[in-house]
């Protein structure tokens, strides 16, 4: 592990570590073969940044109304010491939440401070495991180990304290309707959540009490229908939890990708940056749009080289392991004489020029 | 899979009993439970844990109370299976198959005159047992049963137990939940998290509507050897977990012929010794139909053929004919080519995908692993259910063929699945699964050439 | 995707703009469809916030909900996409036609035509659902009286968007999806989710070929997104301080024209497209079946509509029955497109070709006139040798059909060295020799498939309140509540 952290900071250059958060801790997990994403994302780097520079700007905006959404929808679920949140809880799941008590620990007299947060939090936290007491913890600031250092979690949940077992709650501005949410969102909601549960986990282990007092189940507190009163629906993140804990252990493998690297390769902007990143190898799929920051660039350098995984991991697939279109179009029309290997997909290739020229014989 | 974690199974305390009492044990609690008063009984049976045996038995148990039963199979070669059994242990039961219009009685049904083959309920209606597919099932409108028993019950999607339910009152689920998913041909997701979703399997549906209903599972595996049962048991049934009937000597697997030092030898010597082998051939992407991998599967199955193979178990020691070794693949187009391949001196050995060699038993298989030569894992590759009924077919040894590499594509597979509200999660994951098969895999590896 | 779309793709790479997937059309165009664009407020499960709409391509109506948060604005909207829905479905069904009676004796009628909707692509099928969703329930008497129009437009939107889900159906189409049956693009189908790029692709503006048309398209500021969701960008810059505006200036005020110039301007580049795209539709041979499936959507159409005035909004989610037999109604329709789609189009056919499915050749041998007498009565039974270049991966046994004529059916005798040995048995007539022309003869093209044609026939289903206790039991009637009509939508 702290072979590798000297490395990892040059490579980032003068700027400070991006600080991660539940999102990007869940990202890790969207493609893990991708190289290039493990080391920019091992070292802290500035992807937003990183891909503007190179005039790749990453097309995340956000629009304005979503955003005023969202934090209208997050206010009033919490406001009067989260009263909706409890009836919800009371009402909605029918659990038996005898007393409340709502600790907000983004709060912290006179000094804003991560570490001080985060050891409020863990005192709080340590004393409802001991005693029961305490229901609800806003915006617990949690740690996580990320490729040797530590990380801050954004704190935007709640734990939730029930028969002993703390739940993470977490709200999101996403509709479900008729008990039916979209797929994607309900999916990444539940990969965030999932860094939380592992962030409490640890944090409980830590403090020497059993990691199963954090539960796999988590709710997820969402408008209902088309209106703005809140639902709750538990979510089982068990499935997240688990390729979470397979891709944090395997970040360490990033020592493996540098040992390959040169020695003075960085990351800052500057005329070498371009040349930078292309040293280290990318895996784009067109997936990588709906999350990677670098999506834009790899897809261009991926289209440059002519891969034919720019057109969708099935189509590679149907290629049968050919990397290059040029190379799969000479196999189709035999201008290129195959390598054993390649024998059987070219036979396929030009069967299915062969056909598809036979059945648009007719048309053109 | 199901979602099987999250069910409460009524507590097994049997690990200090030997595997027959152990086994008989759930199954007297089953027929007990078939007097309880129960709607429903769920038996969760573990591959080759003496599913049949118990169908056969609760049928003769339910005949002898006096009760009229009706038995729903998945396929036609399911029902005549059952056929053979009741027929053959229990000549005095009167048993009426119910067929579609098409259907020509195989032999072994033709076997036993006493069975009567009818394509109307009414002709069999004296009849103390009628079997039947569930599509067959399911073109009746009338008429009722005291009794059902549902065999394979995690195959049939809950669309299929909705249009025969009507037909019984009671009724005893037995299946594998470690198999496949039923499946549908188009995607639509508007009934996912709906407890009733015509896509589930036809327990989960029953049981999330009948919270209640008694749970049991059959502990034992006598299909699988000492050397595979604990691999199945973890990779697919991580939380319910079967063992072995039989002890780590009781099975062998003896070669007539000597090898002739080929890595195909190799390969079958090594699976002959510890009940697996992992043929690996170099990594490299390929199509599904890979030439060489292809016939590598063929060619190791005619080789232990040609070897002469003896199994000496419980059962005593028998030749292993073609009739006993099976080959398997995930695709149709891979049973295909494999086939071709086998050439005459494979005559008789079975080739098939894993969704056709559900509830099969051979002595020993060639499976060709789902995820060789692939750059991508896909969810139909990964389906746990897949990999767990190819690994789960024999009772001697098994031998893997597969490219180099499928742990790395294991570690580079993104896992960005959608998730649907209320939606029960399944366990155990593909993912998982494989890397814990691939694991155990390791430690029997032959380079191919 | 298969080996033989993956090529098209690589061939359009190389080409620089699309190649054809399909010879013929598989899906109905009207001559006039209802063309919709809609767009809806970011962070919002579905509050519109403008519609381009029209059957007309040189007359679009614009409908806008100037402060898209306020509900009796949106009602308003509503209302006014009600009547424009409701007009086309009323006038566009043409005339009934009587058909021959039932088995039952029951009438029979069909509407000549039926309506058409097109939207951009699936979330505008999404969105069309949605609305349908939150108007449906909708009371039009009591405290939350709305139009009465807008629960009839919540349903009409609900049962358009479920037969969009019906495979072979025309009746609700996504543009995006529709192009992707006819065509292959140079890029991936995450990309050719946007019709802009993906008609860069197929028909790319003067003077740019597919991979730059793609990427002109890929610039919000210049094609802005084809909807329901809006450019970020835009809803900060232009949306938010017009709709402001509109809340210091109110209703008729010039700021209310600035903020639908605005939203005019969002629109009208995919309302274009959606024609241009209509025409190249228009323009490929209609596929054999085409008009059999529009037949089924009309006589869809006519009973919904027939009944419309004595059923209930339909249900939140399917009860048990109902999921039971749509599904298996999804699966019939699926099996049957798949095949009427082979059947219809060489290249589609090929598709099955290359995966061993079928094969195509020139017939070497034939015996037309060839009996089996192994039974009791001999049978015509000719065989047929077919020389191919095909990969077949069809097993000894198998039955085929003849894929220019399905009815002509055959067993696959042996495969071997490039020939495959037919036994033909069926569709030649009753008699012992073959019809004349029934049998093809040496050195005539054929092409034999295992798939069929027919698809599987209707399976029977319990009565609603037969509902099976594994099931849960009879599930409650639904009728409708006060609850359901106030429901928020906020």
């Amino acid at each position: 592990m702290t072979d590798t952290a000297p490395d990892l900071d040059r490579l980032r250059g003068a700027a400070p570590p991006r600080n991660h958060d539940a999102r990007t801790i869940a990202a890790l997990t969207s493609n893990p073969g991708c190289a290039r994403r493990g080391v920019m994302d091992a070292a802290g780097v500035d992807k937003d940044a990183v891909a503007q520079e190179l005039g790749f700007p990453a097309p995340f905006g956000q629009s304005q109304f979503a955003i005023t959404r969202g934090n209208a929808f997050e206010a009033q679920v919490k406001a009067d010491g989260c009263a909706e949140l409890l009836t919800l809880l009371r009402d909605g799941l029918g659990l038996d939440v005898p007393e409340v008590a709502y600790d907000d620990l983004e709060l912290v007299a006179g000094n804003e401070g991560r570490e001080l947060r985060h050891s409020r939090t863990r005192r709080l936290l340590a004393r409802a495991l001991e005693t029961g007491e305490g229901t609800l913890f806003d915006h617990p600031l949690l740690r996580l180990e990320i490729a040797g250092r530590p990380a801050y979690l954004e704190p935007d949940v709640i734990a939730f304290q029930l028969a002993g077992r703390l739940h993470v709650i977490e709200i999101k501005s996403f509709a479900v309707v008729d008990g039916q949410a979209e797929p994607e969102q309900v999916a990444a909601a539940a990969r965030q959540s999932a860094v939380y549960v592992l962030a409490l986990r640890r944090l409980v282990t830590e403090l020497g009490h059993d990691p199963g007092r954090v539960s796999h189940e988590v709710f997820l507190v969402c408008p209902e229908n088309f209106s703005n009163r809140p639902s709750a629906t538990p979510l089982d993140v068990r499935p997240q939890l688990a390729v979470l804990e397979r891709q944090l252990t395997r970040l360490t493998r990033v020592d493996a990708i540098l040992a390959e690297l040169p020695g003075d390769l960085t990351f800052e902007p500057g005329e070498a940056l371009g040349a930078s990143v292309r040293a280290v190898e990318a895996r784009y799929a067109p997936e990588c749009m709906a999350g990677c920051e670098m999506a834009l660039f790899c897809r261009d350098e991926a289209r440059a080289c002519g891969e034919t995984g720019a057109l969708g991991r099935s189509v590679r697939d149907d290629l049968g392991g050919v990397d290059t279109i040029g190379t799969a179009l000479a196999l189709a029309d035999a201008s290129l004489t195959p390598s054993d290997d390649l024998a059987e997909t070219a036979a396929q290739l030009q069967a299915a020029a062969r056909l598809r020229a036979e059945a648009l014989q007719g048309v053109a | 899979m199901t979602e099987h974690a999250t069910r409460h199974l009524a507590p097994v305390q049997a690990d200090e009993l030997n595997p027959s009492e152990a086994a008989a044990r759930v199954v007297d609690d089953v027929l007990a439970d078939l007097g309880g008063g129960h709607r429903g009984v769920v038996v969760d049976s573990p591959p080759g844990a003496g599913k049949s045996t118990l169908v056969v038995r609760a049928a003769a148990h339910l005949a002898a109370a006096g009760e009229r039963l009706m038995i729903v199979a998945q396929t036609n070669e399911q029902v005549d299976d059952l056929i053979e059994r009741i027929a053959g242990r229990h000549p005095g039961i009167t048993l009426g198959r119910l067929s579609a219009s098409g259907y020509v009685p195989s032999e072994r049904v033709l076997a036993y005159p006493a069975v009567r083959v009818a394509q109307k309920a009414g002709d069999l209606a004296e009849h103390t047992v009628v079997i039947a597919t569930a599509a067959k099932w399911a073109t009746l409108s009338e008429g009722s049963w005291p009794w059902a028993i549902v065999d394979e019950a995690y195959q049939m999607r809950s669309d299929m137990l909705l249009r025969i339910a009507g037909r019984f009152e009671r009724a005893l689920f037995v299946g594998d939940p470690g198999q496949l998913d039923p499946f549908s041909t188009v995607e639509v997701e508007r009934w996912a998290g709906l407890t009733w979703d015509p896509m589930r399997s036809a327990v989960s549906v029953l049981l999330a509507h009948n919270p209640g209903l008694p749970v049991h599972r059959l502990p034992v595996s006598w299909r699988l050897p000492a050397s595979a049962a604990p691999v199945v048991s973890e990779a697919f049934y991580p939380f319910t977990g079967f063992r072995a009937g039989t002890g780590p000597g009781d099975r062998r697997l003896e070669y007539g012929a000597r090898g002739m030092g080929t890595t195909y030898d190799r390969a079958l010597e090594e699976a002959a010794a510890t009940g697996w082998a992992l043929y690996e051939l170099p990594a490299r992407h390929t199509l599904r139909t890979d030439a060489e991998a292809v016939r590598a599967t063929a060619a190791l199955a005619v080789r232990l053929l040609q070897r002469g193979p003896v199994a000496h178990s419980e059962l005593g020691s028998r030749p292993v004919d073609a009739a006993r070794i099976a080959i398997g693949a995930a695709h149709r187009d891979q049973v295909t080519a494999i086939r071709a391949a086998l050439g005459p001196h494979g005559d008789g050995i079975t080739v098939d995908t894993a969704n056709r060699l559900q509830g099969r038993e051979y002595d020993a298989t060639v499976v060709l692993h789902p995820l060789s030569g692939r750059r991508d894992a896909t969810a139909f590759h990964l389906e746990s259910g897949r990999l767990c009924v190819l690994a789960s077919r024999h009772r001697h040894a098994c031998v893997v063929v597969a490219r180099a590499g499928i742990p790395e594509l294991l570690d580079a597979h993104p896992s960005a699945e959608p998730v649907h509200l209320g939606v029960p999660v399944k366990f155990p994951d593909g993912w998982e699964a494989n890397q814990s098969v691939l694991a155990h895999l390791a430690g029997h590896r032959v380079p191919g050439d | 995707m298969s080996a033989l779309t993956s090529l098209a793709r690589l061939e359009a790479v190389a080409a620089g703009a699309a190649r054809p997937l399909a010879t013929v059309r598989h899906c109905h165009v009207s001559d006039a469809p209802l063309v919709l664009v809609p767009l809806k407020l970011a962070g919002e499960a579905a509050a519109p916030l403008a519609v381009m709409a029209g059957s007309e391509r040189d007359d679009p109506s614009l409908l806008v909900v100037p402060q898209p948060r306020n509900r009796d604005l949106r009602f308003a909207f509503a209302a006014d996409l009600a009547k424009l829905v409701l007009n086309h479905i009323e006038t566009s069904h043409g005339a009934v036609e009587e058909l021959p009676p039932a088995k039952d004796g029951e009438e029979r009628i069909r509407y000549g035509d039926a309506p058409q909707f097109l939207v951009p692509n699936r979330g505008g099928v999404a969105f069309l659902r949605l609305m349908g969703r939150s108007t449906r329930f909708r009371s039009t008497e009591g405290p939350y009286a709305v139009d009465p129009t807008v629960p009839v437009l919540g349903r009409w939107l609900t049962w358009f968007a479920d037969r969009h889900d019906h495979p072979g159906s025309s009746l609700l189409g996504a543009m995006t999806e529709l192009l992707r049956l006819h065509w292959a693009t140079g890029q991936s189908s995450l990309e050719d989710g946007n019709l802009a790029a993906l008609m860069g692709w197929i028909a790319p503006p003067d003077g740019l070929d597919g991979p730059a048309a793609a990427a002109r398209a890929e610039d919000p500021v210049i094609c802005p997104p084809a909807g329901p969701a809006t450019d970020p960008t835009f809803d900060n810059e232009v949306l938010a301080p017009a709709v402001a505006a509109y809340d210091r200036s109110g209703p008729g005020s010039r700021a209310e024209e600035r903020l639908r110039a605005a939203l005019a301007g969002q629109l009208t580049p995919t309302w274009d497209l959606m024609w241009q795209a209509a025409d190249l539709l228009r323009a490929l041979p209609e596929g054999a079946s085409v008009p059999g499936r529009w037949e089924r959507d009309r006589d869809a159409f006519t009973y919904y509509h027939q009944t419309f005035g004595e059923a209930y909004p339909q249900a939140r989610r399917d009860p048990p029955v109902r999921a039971a037999r749509r599904l298996h109604d999804l699966e019939r329709a699926q099996d049957a497109y798949d095949a009427q789609r082979a059947f219809d189009d060489p290249l589609v056919m090929a598709e099955h070709r290359l995966a061993g499915q079928a094969f195509g050749g020139v017939v070497t041998e034939c015996d037309p006139t060839r009996l089996d007498e192994t039974g009791k009565r001999p049978k015509l039974r000719p065989h047929l040798r077919v020389e191919t270049q095909d990969p077949v991966r069809l097993d000894p046994g198998a039955t085929v059909c003849n894929a220019a004529r399905p009815a002509l059916k055959g067993r696959i005798m042996e495969i071997e060295d490039g020939t495959v040995l037919l036994e033909l048995t069926g569709g030649m007539g009753r008699k012992l020799t073959p019809e004349p022309g029934a049998v093809p003869q040496p050195g005539d093209r054929v092409c034999f498939t295992s798939l069929t044609d027919g698809s599987f026939g209707a399976a029977k289903f319990p009565d609603r309140e037969d509902t099976p206790w594994t099931h849960g039991g009879p599930p409650e009637e639904y009728v409708p509540t006060g609850e359901d009509a106030k429901e928020d939508w906020s």
